[in-house]
């Protein structure tokens, strides 16, 4: 395990990971600086960011003092020059998930916010261009939050009846 | 510059009851904020982000100058069902503005459904042309969070497949990048270079393209016999053919001159837009998971990581060519250095018993029907697990709740990030070039769409 760098905000809880040397539990506001402190702390590239959405398990692991919400936007930074991975999962709310945008950081982030976007409705403060990137425009929710009615239309390749 | 049709964060009831096709393609400059036309033509690498550069090819472009055109999503050079869209001044590329999910079948969501015995027939058919390397990456974050080992043979057969088929990857990519260059003579070479491999697949696990041979726990099926001669076939042919193509492309004038200092990347632009593999090496950085930070047995393996130097096309050519022939060697050292004894873990909560103990034993009987019926248990956590595939970094986060299937699946697929660099790529380049650029990013698009 690694210790946080010394410009990041205060507070910031951690744990150990799997496969990881650093899992950092920021809250909302905490999040954009303590990603900026891992990047001047030479974390070249955001290898990855989804959400995931804690609906049906809330009872999950994490470590005294942080707030669950139902949301969850998990950040996945890689050092090549230290060879270190850290992650990141912040907490993202309830109702209406939002954190900021790692865009003006790590500009590969833009279509891993959208695909968020897309699939969880997690919007991301100040990103570029929020549209839906793998779901058609007219689609109605976000199928990957547990509380999506997965197989609620019966699967027909001609002429399937009402809204998708 | 008209701010209602620019979907933000504010106008939610925009994002999500809009009805039409338009904001996910691109929109004429009047209708884009200068935030996103920064992003577009890539000026938020440089800089401070939104500031044009006034020896830009697009600097203060009007809309009357330029067209706005689609390539795909069916055009032959798309590699699948990626649709460009391309704003043009005459034949030059201004913006482009990659529009997927033709190909979206909610893998992520289905993978939430299979248990996790199930779960590596899901992944093997994301990215379709390195199947084994997908199943791997799902199969050591379940193994991680199961906190199990596989044993020596697996790793070894696994190492040993996945090099296979990162040649089969790569022999399929030459095949449609000679393709897409005119070359049609090596579109027939490389896929029928590929076809030694896939028959070697389909004697092993039985079948050729989505194997479900890497499993939790181990492989599917120990390798068949006299695979060692089947392997070192492969590896000769294949060896010696790629001197072949040496000659049939890397020193044909027509063929460099579509490559050679076209389409440039420097190390900084891929890090900060997040590509990896070979497009990343191309720029010089030697970023390459199997020695960066081994899994399997790849720190027992003798290989070079293959860098390039400008970041061009021809240099993702050439990295893509050596790295078949590196991959030949690991696959010799596969050879020479196999262990023996199990091909999959003996843990009778993981693996299912041998077709005769069931007759036998009871509890193999009830092991068997645990297995096929439930599916085993993963303890709670959380897991990202990363391989270096054919196309950069596969990566897979896997949630468990401490049930029989993943809680959530999420699958970092290479070619989705690498994507982001075709903008970057074709800006300033000519039409034709923006086909070499899709080519050598190659993209597979079951894997962006997921």
């Amino acid at each position: 395990m690694i210790a946080l760098s010394p410009s990041a905000p205060p507070g910031v809880l951690t744990s150990e990971a799997h496969c990881a040397d650093l899992c950092c539990y920021p809250t909302r506001e905490q999040y954009f600086s303590l990603i900026e402190s891992f990047k001047a702390d030479d974390f070249e590239m955001c290898v990855d960011l989804c959400g995931v959405d804690y609906l049906e398990h809330p009872g999950r692991s994490l470590p005294q003092g942080v707030v669950r919400t139902r949301f969850e936007v998990v950040v996945n930074l890689l050092s090549l020059s230290k060879k270190q991975r850290v992650r990141v999962r912040v907490q993202a709310g309830d109702g209406e998930p939002e954190v900021a945008s790692l865009f003006t950081l790590y500009p590969g982030t833009e279509a891993m916010e959208r695909e968020a976007f897309d699939l969880f409705g997690v919007l991301f403060t100040d990103h570029p261009d929020l549209t839906r990137i793998l779901m058609p425009e007219e689609w109605e929710g976000h199928p990957l939050r547990k509380d999506y009615g997965s197989g609620r239309v019966p699967v027909q390749f001609k002429e399937a009846p009402g809204p998708r | 510059m008209s701010d209602d049709t620019v979907r933000t964060v504010e106008r939610i009831e925009l994002l999500t009851a809009e009805t039409s096709e338009g904001p996910q393609e691109l929109l004429t400059r009047d209708q884009t904020k200068s935030s996103e036309i920064g992003r577009e033509v890539g000026s938020v690498l440089r800089l401070d982000g939104h500031s044009f550069d006034p020896n830009s090819v697009d600097y203060e472009r009007r809309d009357d100058e330029t067209m706005i055109i689609n390539m795909g999503p069916s055009h032959p050079s798309t590699h699948g069902v990626l649709r460009l869209m391309l704003e043009l001044d005459g034949e030059f590329v201004l913006r482009t503005k990659p529009v997927i999910g033709y190909l979206h079948t909610g893998m992520e969501k289905t993978g939430e459904e299979l248990s996790y015995v199930q779960g590596a027939t899901n992944v093997t058919r994301m990215d379709y042309l390195s199947p084994v390397i997908n199943e791997l990456c799902y199969s050591m974050a379940v193994e991680k969070l199961l906190g199990i080992e596989v044993p020596e043979r697996a790793v070894w057969i696994r190492m040993m497949m996945s090099e296979l088929n990162r040649m089969s990857s790569h022999l399929v990519w030459m095949a449609t990048n000679g393709m897409d260059l005119g070359s049609t003579s090596m579109m027939i070479y490389g896929l029928r270079e590929r076809e030694l491999i896939l028959a070697f697949f389909e004697k092993t696990a039985g079948l050729r393209l989505n194997l479900n041979y890497v499993r939790p726990g181990g492989v599917a099926a120990d390798l068949p016999d006299g695979w060692q001669d089947d392997a070192l076939v492969i590896c000769d042919t294949i060896f010696e053919r790629t001197y072949e193509y040496d000659q049939l492309l890397t020193g044909q004038p027509i063929f460099r001159q579509r490559l050679i200092g076209v389409a440039p990347m420097t190390a900084e632009e891929a890090l900060a837009l997040g590509v990896t593999g070979p497009l990343l090496r191309s720029t010089g950085v030697a970023w390459d998971l199997r020695r960066t930070m081994p899994y399997l047995a790849y720190d027992q393996v003798e290989f070079d990581v293959i860098v390039g130097t400008y970041g061009d096309n021809f240099d993702r050519y050439a990295i893509r060519l050596n790295e078949i022939r590196e991959s030949i060697r690991i696959v010799r050292q596969c050879i020479d250095l196999m262990p023996s004894g199990d091909y999959r873990s003996q843990d009778p909560k993981v693996t299912p018993p041998p077709r005769a103990r069931i007759g036998e034993s009871m509890e193999a009987l009830i092991h068997h029907f645990k297995l096929f019926t439930e599916g085993f248990h993963v303890p709670e956590g959380e897991v990202y697990m990363a391989v270096e595939s054919p196309r950069g970094e596969l990566g897979c986060y896997l949630v468990s709740d401490g049930g029989p299937k993943p809680y959530r699946l999420h699958t970092r697929a290479p070619s989705f990030v690498n994507l982001q660099a075709v903008p970057l790529l074709m800006r300033g380049g000519m039409v034709s070039d923006a086909i070499t650029v899709i080519s050598t990013v190659d993209p597979v698009m079951g894997e962006v769409d997921r």
